[in-house]
């Protein structure tokens, strides 16, 4: 029997196949799927923010930040047995909820912020993104499978599409 | 207060959130009732400090379908703030604000949706007196967007905001009734100076 493990916001899950990760209703937040395809080791992380050094306190939850969220979603996978050099990642998420978002607060962008940092982090440890549904103006929800790597996603009054 | 965690600011703003609940759930029963034409109860309003994990939950699941409503905060005090409703809520209300002329059933027509932007304006309006009222502080809403959509992701806005602080959210939960119940949920986004300005302005020593 397979298990589809659930992760919150600002949290993260690593699984081994059969078993899958899923997020659910991703707005600004990124979901970032990452895998070995040799051990079908996988993860999900789902942050909600570009970078823990901008931020005073962040030391209190690793999995809220793209930067620190990667490394330790790898670091979680390593320990399964997956190794770096194998690893590939599809992102989702990353969007712009409200057309007017964050007035003076400079946070209207963090949907493209988030998926900046992320796409910087990946690159950094040598993860090829392979797939990526991002940006634009509604909530998502991911399924991950490591034993295939697909990634669903499902968003309101669209059908499911699988990258 | 450059190092206060919203934790620690809570303590005193719990308190002051509490009173805004009161006041301003009160102000937008009037406001709605007004706009329904007829009478609208509502339940004390709950102000509930909750886990990021938690809030979907309360709310029905990550991924029910809600009616958020989202404004810019300016004046004395900046930030932001979001109405959120349930779609069934929200249908109700547009069937009754255009007279039936938008049956509960239809899809949110561009019509539907003004109403419900307008809706959204009369109940942070309402909370934005009172916080005003109570502080002596000038406060602004600017013009509101809208969104339909899961849960998870309309909150994904005011919780990165929050996010900044810590691992909570604050929200003030209302119910009102007329013929049905109608859950609503306001949430108040100050930016990181106004907290102090808020407290400050209603005689609270900052810690």
């Amino acid at each position: 029997m397979s298990e589809i493990i659930k992760v919150g916001m600002a949290d993260l899950k690593t699984c081994v196949s059969p078993n899958g990760v899923t997020t659910l209703g991703l707005g600004s937040c990124v979901g970032i799927a990452v895998r070995d395809p040799v051990t079908k080791v996988g993860g999900l992380a789902h942050i909600m923010l570009p970078d823990s050094k901008a931020i005073r306190n962040s030391h209190l939850n690793v999995a809220k930040f793209a930067d620190t969220g990667i490394v330790e979603l790898v670091n979680q996978m390593e320990k399964l047995g997956a190794k770096r050099n194998r690893m590939v990642a599809k992102i989702a998420g990353g969007a712009t909820m409200f057309s007017f978002q964050g007035g003076s607060t400079a946070m209207g962008q963090v949907g493209l912020r988030n998926v900046e940092a992320t796409k910087a982090k990946l690159k950094e440890l040598k993860i090829p993104i392979l797939a990526e549904d991002t940006g634009a103006n509604y909530g998502r929800t991911v399924i991950f499978y490591p034993e295939t790597g697909e990634f669903h996603i499902r968003a309101v009054g669209k059908p499911e599409a699988i990258i | 207060m450059g190092d206060l965690t919203l934790e620690q600011v809570t303590e005193n703003y719990y308190d002051v959130l509490r009173e805004l609940g009161n006041i301003g759930a009160g102000n937008a029963m009037t406001a709605l009732s007004q706009m329904l034409q007829c009478k609208v109860d509502m339940k004390v309003p709950q102000v509930r400090l909750l886990d990021f994990t938690d809030v979907g939950e309360l709310m029905g699941g990550e991924e029910q379908i809600m009616v958020g409503v989202f404004l810019g905060v300016e004046g004395d005090i900046t930030g932001s703030m979001m109405f959120m409703v349930e779609e069934k809520s929200a249908r109700h209300l547009i069937q009754r604000i255009t007279m039936g002329m938008m049956p509960e059933g239809s899809e949110f027509e561009e019509m539907g949706l003004s109403a419900m932007k307008e809706v959204g304006n009369i109940i942070t309006g309402a909370y934005l007196n009172s916080l005003s009222t109570m502080t002596n502080l000038k406060i602004y809403p600017t013009p509101p967007a809208l969104t339909v959509d899961m849960a998870g992701a309309i909150l994904s806005v005011p919780a990165i905001q929050f996010g900044i602080l810590g691992d909570k959210i604050l929200l003030i939960q209302s119910q009102f009734y007329d013929e049905v119940e109608l859950d609503g949920y306001f949430i108040l986004i100050p930016d990181m100076e106004s907290y102090a300005k808020i407290l400050t302005a209603l005689g609270i020593p900052l810690i």
